[in-house]
């Protein structure tokens, strides 16, 4: 439960705003760090403690693109091959990581650790190809560099530990 | 020259609030508070023709001048929703020299009379948004945010907020939907946010490079700001150039600047190649080509071209670039992005996709060209926001400039797989 875990986080989120609805994507980035994507639980308990419709937290969940509606690999890896990024090699880099990955675009790894998705600009256009894991930017990549971060990123799920997420971070400055 | 805005360049540890007021930091925000009257500071920013730098480019001080006076309950909004295409310069200022955005905003909302400032960042840039919590709370520590600033009788709290994934946000009375926990999806102006904004109070929204600017404009007069760039065009902007030159990146230069200059300052064309179009304004701008090179960046610059700078954020292609195929890369972000609110935007970029998609995929027909412009046509000045607007642009203008590209792919379909492809419809 997101509101006990995070019961201080999300008191401070809630004094930031006259109006607590405004929370709500707030909440949602938290309950997605949580659970892995906006399950149907997750979305009722962001749902009770601000006393919305359930139906309501669906509804943006569907239309803001950073919540994920189905379970996902561990590590989300959101590639831009928007116009600007795709001039310098987007699309041949995102053929090149499904090849790597052996998932289609929109997959899953089978060990369940990496998802791939194609987005729209990541506000990097200037460092492409480029892509995002769990809202992290990875820039300049090559071939060379994307191996690095795949092996970095394994290490770290085998390890067990995990740094903090910016979520995380986020919420702890909300904190009273 | 050193920067104004992109003073992080300059100066190191910039985003480090003793360094920043080492470098005359919060001295805008001192002069303001201890020496004007909202009304003065309103005047200097109108005085200085400083216009929003997101892309629209509306007079600031105009804008904070339309907040009614006697309101009892008004908010400051920085947008930093960045997400058109090719833009990446306000999480640079975000992330770099986030005191400078902050001091702008703190004098906004003095001038405008606003207790609260809510920078809504796109929820991609939280790393950006993290730098720039990290400056707030340097600010309350030390008595720059909160209750009595500086010493003074004025309060004003700072609360940065994060969207989910949504380029519609950008767009003010999405961006404060958004705020306010509904789906970002906009409004048909009037009412206008500086009088029912924020939870239908008054409300300034302005671009983070807009708020950038003011704290110089203080400290520095409204002339000094108008001798640089054009009557119309004052001040500095930063230009975000990428695509297929040698340095992409964040360039800031003085309004009046000519593109041929911003391609030579990126380095060049990449490879060595030749030039054969630019978008100057992301996805939302006209595409214009080699005869447009010499026109200045400033906001009535590409007038003749038919285009516009809007944010300034240059996409550069080369001879290599299939136009075809980069009006679908538009017509798909756009499609993507659209909220589906309205109609024409909805159903416009999904058919103008289609049809684009097809003609890319060898299955056009002699009649897509008509029907993209009877489907552009039917969306120009029929949808609720400038999102709609903006969609047409690229597809219409590589028509218009490029139509020997459309007709060969038309050409290119008349083989069997067309035929085919006719046959199973």
């Amino acid at each position: 439960m997101i509101a006990d875990k995070y019961a201080e986080e999300i008191e401070g989120i809630l004094a930031r705003f006259p109006h607590k609805k405004s929370a709500v994507l707030p909440l949602m980035h938290l309950a997605q760090r949580e659970y892995g994507y906006m399950s149907e639980d997750a979305m009722r308990e962001v749902a009770g403690i601000l006393d919305l419709d359930p139906t309501h937290v669906l509804s943006l969940a569907g239309f803001y693109s950073l919540f994920h509606e189905e379970p996902t690999g561990k590590y989300v890896l959101e590639i831009c091959n928007d116009l600007a990024c795709a001039l310098r090699g987007a699309d041949e880099f995102v053929e090149m990581v499904c090849r790597k990955l052996d998932i289609p675009l929109g997959g899953t790894t089978e060990d369940g650790l990496f998802t791939v998705k194609g987005v729209m600009c990541l506000g990097a256009c200037d460092r492409a190809p480029m892509l995002q894991y769990n809202l992290k930017f990875a820039e300049h990549l090559d071939e060379e560099k994307f191996d690095n971060l795949i092996a970095y990123l394994r290490e770290e799920a085998a390890s067990g530990e995990e740094p903090p997420s910016v979520v995380e971070k986020i919420a702890a400055y909300a904190k009273k | 020259m050193a920067h104004i805005l992109l003073r992080h360049r300059d100066v190191e540890n910039i985003h480090k609030l003793d360094v920043y007021r080492a470098n005359g930091g919060y001295e805008g925000l001192k002069k303001a508070l201890t020496e004007m009257t909202p009304a003065e500071v309103i005047d200097v920013v109108r005085a200085s023709g400083l216009r929003g730098r997101g892309g629209a480019g509306f007079p600031t001080g105009i804008k904070w001048g339309f907040i009614p006076k006697d309101a009892e309950e008004v908010y400051i909004l920085i947008n930093t929703d960045e997400s058109e295409t090719g833009t990446f310069k306000d999480r640079e200022l975000s992330e770099k020299n986030p005191h400078q955005v902050i001091e702008g905003a703190i004098i906004a909302a003095y001038a405008v009379g606003a207790k609260r400032i809510y920078n809504y960042f796109r929820g991609e840039f939280m790393d950006a948004g993290y730098a720039m919590e990290e400056a707030v709370q340097e600010c309350y520590a030390n008595g720059l945010l909160g209750e009595n600033i500086l010493g003074t009788d004025f309060s004003c709290d700072f609360v940065c907020h994060y969207g989910a994934g949504a380029y519609i946000c950008g767009e003010e009375t999405a961006l404060i939907k958004s705020l306010e926990g509904e789906r970002g999806q906009p409004w048909s102006k009037p009412p206008f946010p500086a009088i029912e904004g924020l939870y239908s109070k008054p409300t300034v929204v302005n671009n983070t490079e807009t708020m950038a600017n003011v704290p110089q404009i203080l400290v520095n007069g409204a002339e000094w700001y108008t001798s640089m760039g054009t009557e119309k065009s004052t001040g500095p902007k930063i230009v975000c150039m990428s695509g297929h030159v040698e340095n992409p990146g964040n360039y800031e230069v003085i309004m009046g600047t000519t593109y041929r200059e911003l391609i030579e300052m990126a380095g060049g064309m990449r490879d060595g190649k030749a030039f054969k179009a630019l978008l100057p304004s992301g996805g939302s701008g006209p595409v214009i080509t080699a005869d447009a090179l010499d026109a200045p960046l400033t906001y009535e610059g590409l007038d003749a071209h038919n285009s516009v700078m809007g944010s300034a954020s240059v996409i550069v292609m080369d001879e290599t670039t299939d136009m075809v195929w980069a009006a679908q890369k538009m017509i798909h972000f756009f499609h993507h992005e659209s909220c589906g609110k309205c109609t024409p935007c909805r159903e416009g970029t999904f058919w103008m996709e289609k049809v684009l998609h097809r003609l890319m995929n060898g299955q056009g027909t002699e009649k897509d060209i008509e029907t993209l412009n009877s489907v552009a046509a039917q969306m120009k000045g029929r949808t609720l926001c400038a999102l709609g607007e903006f969609a047409i642009n690229p597809v219409l203008s590589t028509i218009r400039l490029f139509p020997e590209e459309y007709k060969a792919k038309v050409k290119n379909s008349q083989s069997e797989d067309w035929e085919k492809a006719l046959a199973t419809q």
